[in-house]
């Protein structure tokens, strides 16, 4: 077992983002979103909303917009180069909108050992909240790590 | 959508979703605009030292495409949960085939529990996934009490 199982529990946060409207239209052109609702706020008004809203898997970004989006790993000591992204969800508490200012916390949840230590699992927990605190949107991430060499 | 998910049974298909041919300047727009700058999507030199022969789509790229998909099935605030696995690397060229099914309803509630899979053009499975979604504001609420 090459990682620390030590960081287990580890929590890195909390950092407030605020969701940025060219943001939405960057990731709508880049997803091939066709629907306005998800970055353009006068459609979002029409269908009963604030604001846009952000597509289902923004909130997977946002984790990303930490100063180093990677220092998870550099403080598990895990080289980017071997990480692939196993499985990914999402639970959903509310919807997030163009213009919210949201705080953004991660937990290392799991870190374990697959076939015979070729791989490492590492499962990270993120919880995205409102600026009232409420929970809107609770993510897993499961990493699979290949053993260097 | 024309799809009347009150009335939609389990193994009808709810939905499709084709998806154009992965390009470079697709994963370079992705990797701007998620944040992911691991350059083992853009830049074949860190994929090639990374042991891969070029670079290979972001895993969240295909779970966005699959996103699109339930947002073509429902509203935003009936999505209750979206998670997937990722089987196999997307590849420059592939082009994902997505399809939604309706896998179960959860008895006492308005809660329909959809598989999701993404294929390539070869017929390989790339990501599959299950969302729960409520069909109507009624159901949501019915789903939050069953909750509590």
């Amino acid at each position: 077992m090459a990682i620390d199982l030590r960081h287990i529990g580890r929590v890195f946060g909390p950092h407030i983002v605020t969701i940025e409207s060219g943001r939405l239209r960057l990731f709508a052109k880049a997803t091939g979103q066709q629907d306005r609702v998800f970055f353009d706020d006068n459609a979002a008004f029409a269908a009963g909303y604030k604001a846009a809203v952000a597509p289902p898997t923004f909130a997977f970004c946002l984790e990303m917009d930490r100063e180093d989006p990677f220092d998870m790993l550099t403080a598990l000591d895990i080289d980017l180069g071997r990480v692939l992204h196993g499985k990914q969800s999402f639970c959903y508490h509310g919807i997030l909108h163009s213009g919210d200012e949201v705080s953004i916390t991660s937990r290392i949840a799991d870190i374990s050992c697959k076939r015979g230590g070729a791989m490492e699992i590492v499962r990270i927990e993120t919880d995205v909240r409102a600026a009232d605190g409420s929970l809107a949107v609770a993510m897993m991430k499961t990493l699979v790590v290949r053993a260097a060499g | 959508m024309a799809i009347d998910l009150a009335s939609a049974e389990p193994g009808n298909v709810l939905g499709v979703l084709r998806v154009e041919p992965i390009t470079r300047h697709m994963l370079a727009l992705y990797c701007g605009a998620s944040g992911d700058h691991n350059p083992l999507h853009v830049d074949i030199d860190a994929a090639r030292r990374g042991g891969l022969d070029d670079v290979i789509a972001h895993g969240m790229l295909s779970m966005a495409h699959l996103g699109r998909l339930l947002n073509s099935i429902t509203r935003p605030e009936n999505l209750r949960e979206f998670g997937v696995r990722f089987c196999a690397p997307v590849n420059i060229g592939d082009a994902l085939s997505c399809t939604a099914t309706l896998a179960a309803r959860r008895a006492g509630t308005n809660l329909l529990e959809i598989d999701l899979v993404g294929r390539c053009q070869a017929g390989n499975v790339k990501v599959t996934g299950r969302a729960i979604i409520s069909y109507d504001e009624e159901g949501a609420r019915a789903a939050r009490h069953a909750i509590q």
